[in-house]
């Protein structure tokens, strides 16, 4: 893709706009949250294999849409994740958990149909997650993240998220946040 | 272990959960004793597949050689003790250890040995240091299961009669036996002694109220249709059981009336509903009055738990350390059912199960903090309680194993009673509960 100033436009309200989501998940502004995702998303997060040099490709990731993973969602799931929450009563987040989303290394993969007219975005990312809980629970999620997003009027929707964990046996004992 | 343990009166000493003394005993006393669940045969069809699992805190290979015999063994080269697979799964011809390059064939023995010739001919016998092999395994139903003690009894006499449940849990959803398949492993540790899961899973049913908010939203297998609830209400009707063994196996599920005709589950999902209507057919064709046990969760001694039906699988608490636990949990599907109904049942695991599993999120809270807050000096004075519905069980009636209809902790104080007996290193026919043994313990 040519840096035209388009495209550091684009980069940049994709970056915004991954930062403004970011924050209302740290926020715990879970309703407002789910208002980004399409509602055909896909959220994924595999669980991630070691294997010998050579099959990284075909075997190191467990794959979407078959046998078992992290998450492999869709938006009914997450929205029944907020509600859980917002029970008052799911006491893996009760009381709340404090948590802070880094990103960062926000690039532009891919944009259609044009940088110009850009509709749909691919956008890579890193991530680190801080989750501290009660008063001596720590953990910290480092990855990456593939986002497909969606303009929608002024803004943007996650169509499709794929988390990237740096983990092989989960070193925590819950997933109980958001990616 | 007398003073810490009173199962007869329904009191257990904090310090089996939380101390390096009493874990280090369970390690050398228990770990090396009891048949354990290492993993199925899904997971290793073809000559030269293996799976790394675990046996304790150790790291078993287990795989299957080259003529099909399935084999367990410990993860550790005879040289200097490198761990020979570091690979988590995968097919090889032969296990070369990343140290010194000492190779075994998938039947164990020690086959490369460079420079043999020169530096070891005439001293080392290659025939007497292959892999380390448990001296007893047990395929069964597709399960793989493995004991260190030579002196076990054989698999079936360490089941006894919560083998029926075993059955209901790996066979086909149409009573076939075996036939399933695991369709993924998760795999975390999580800040709790082992045994706290292990005994939830016996059918602490009292803990209900821990999984509220998943009642309250409903995302069991009918959520999208509206209904409340984490499964379908496939017990209504039945009578709720919690049974015990002499062994220590644990379990809670449910006697349908004989006449019980099939309710609806995945209301969401014709297909899955469809199919899970003529497997429930076919299992009553089948197993007659056996098909009128529908399994919920239990726990194999010691460390084997299982959920029967919504969802599916066993899982593994491997001791982590003292108050450290690594879950291990094989998701099972039937093999042969149809993409539709392995994709639903696939997604309605995991947003139940493990640690991003809606419901058992709010298991390992619990465990972790039962666990934190019952470290300290004052706690440790203070026993916990297991008195709950003392004595009201049956033997035998309606169904084999010491039976409750009522909410119990009848089946823990019976798994501690058997945990007691192998950490003084009880004889086999103790162990498991040989009744006139079992009738001088109590
Ligand atoms: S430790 Fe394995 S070859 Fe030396
Ligand atoms: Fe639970």
């Amino acid at each position: 893709m040519m840096r035209s100033l388009a495209w550091y436009q684009l980069r940049e309200e994709i970056e915004d706009f991954l930062y403004l989501e970011a924050d209302l998940l740290d926020q715990r502004r879970f309703k407002d949250w789910l208002d980004l995702l399409a509602e055909d998303l896909i959220y994924f997060m595999p669980m991630r294999r070691n294997v010998k040099f050579g099959q990284h490709a075909e075997r190191e990731n467990t794959k979407q849409g078959e046998g078992i993973s992290w998450f492999d969602e869709d938006k009914w799931t997450l929205g029944k994740r907020v509600e859980q929450i917002l029970t008052g009563v799911h006491y893996a987040e009760e009381p709340l958990s404090r948590v802070t989303h880094m990103v960062s290394n926000v690039r532009l993969l891919d944009v259609r149909p044009s940088v110009e007219d850009a509709q749909e975005v691919t956008a890579g990312c890193r991530f680190l997650v801080y989750q501290n809980r009660i008063e001596y629970e720590n953990f910290t999620f480092v990855g990456r993240r593939t986002d497909e997003l969606r303009r929608v009027g002024t803004s943007w929707q996650i169509a499709r998220r794929e988390i990237i964990l740096e983990q092989n046996v989960l070193l925590a004992k819950n997933l109980s946040i958001f990616f | 272990m007398h003073t810490m343990i009173d199962a007869e009166r329904g009191i257990i000493s904090r310090e089996i959960f939380v101390s390096p003394h009493c874990y280090r005993e369970e390690l050398e006393k228990l770990f090396t004793r009891a048949w354990l669940f290492i993993g199925h045969e899904s997971q290793i069809p073809d000559p030269g597949d293996f799976f790394v699992s675990r046996m304790g805190e150790e790291s078993v290979i287990l795989c299957r050689d080259a003529q099909g015999a399935v084999h367990v063994f410990l993860n550790s080269c005879r040289h200097r003790g490198m761990k020979v697979c570091r690979y988590e799964q995968g097919n090889t011809s032969l296990f070369v250890c990343p140290y010194h390059s000492w190779s075994y064939t998938t039947d164990g023995r020690l086959q490369g040995v460079p420079l043999y010739r020169a530096l070891y001919e005439g001293t080392l016998n290659r025939e007497e240091w292959s892999l380390i092999e448990v001296p007893k395994l047990a395929l069964y139903h597709g399960t793989v299961w493995a004991s260190w003690d030579p002196q076990a009894p054989d698999f079936l006499d360490y089941m006894g009669d919560a083998r029926e449940h075993l059955d209901h849990v790996v066979d086909c959803r149409d009573g076939r036996p075996g036939g399933a398949e695991v369709i993924g492993v998760h795999k975390w540790v999580f800040p709790s002694n082992w045994k706290f899961a292990a005994e939830n899973f016996l059918g602490d049913t009292y803990h209900n109220p821990s999984h509220r908010s998943v009642d309250m939203i409903g995302m069991g297998p009918s959520g999208q249709r509206g209904a409340s609830s984490r499964r379908d209400n496939e017990y209504a009707g039945g009578q709720r059981f919690w049974v015990g063994f002499p062994q220590g196996h644990g379990l809670t599920g449910a006697l349908m009336p004989a006449d019980t005709d099939y309710v609806s589950t995945y209301l969401h999902h014709p297909i899955v509903d469809e199919y899970f209507r003529h497997c429930f057919h076919e299992r009553k064709r089948r197993l007659g009055e056996k098909a009128r046990i529908l399994p919920l969760v239990g726990t194999f001694f010691p460390n084997a738990s299982y959920h029967g039906r919504q969802p599916r699988g066993i899982c593994v608490w491997h001791p982590h350390g003292p108050t450290e636990t690594e879950g291990w949990r094989f998701f099972l599907v039937d093999a042969d059912a149809p993409a539709e109904v392995k994709d639903v049942l696939r997604r309605y695991y995991m947003r139940y199960s493990g640690p991003a599993g809606m419901t058992e999120q709010d298991d390992m809270e619990n465990w972790l903090y039962a666990t934190a807050a019952s470290k300290g000096t004052i706690a440790r004075r203070y026993p916990l309680n297991y008195q709950m519905s003392m004595g009201a069980y049956q033997t035998n009636d309606p169904i084999p194993g010491d039976v409750s209809l009522q909410i119990t902790d009848q089946t823990p104080r019976n798994y501690y009673r058997v945990y007691r007996s192998y950490l003084e290193s009880a004889p086999w026919d103790v162990l498991i509960g040989c009744p006139s043994m079992r009738a001088a313990a109590e």
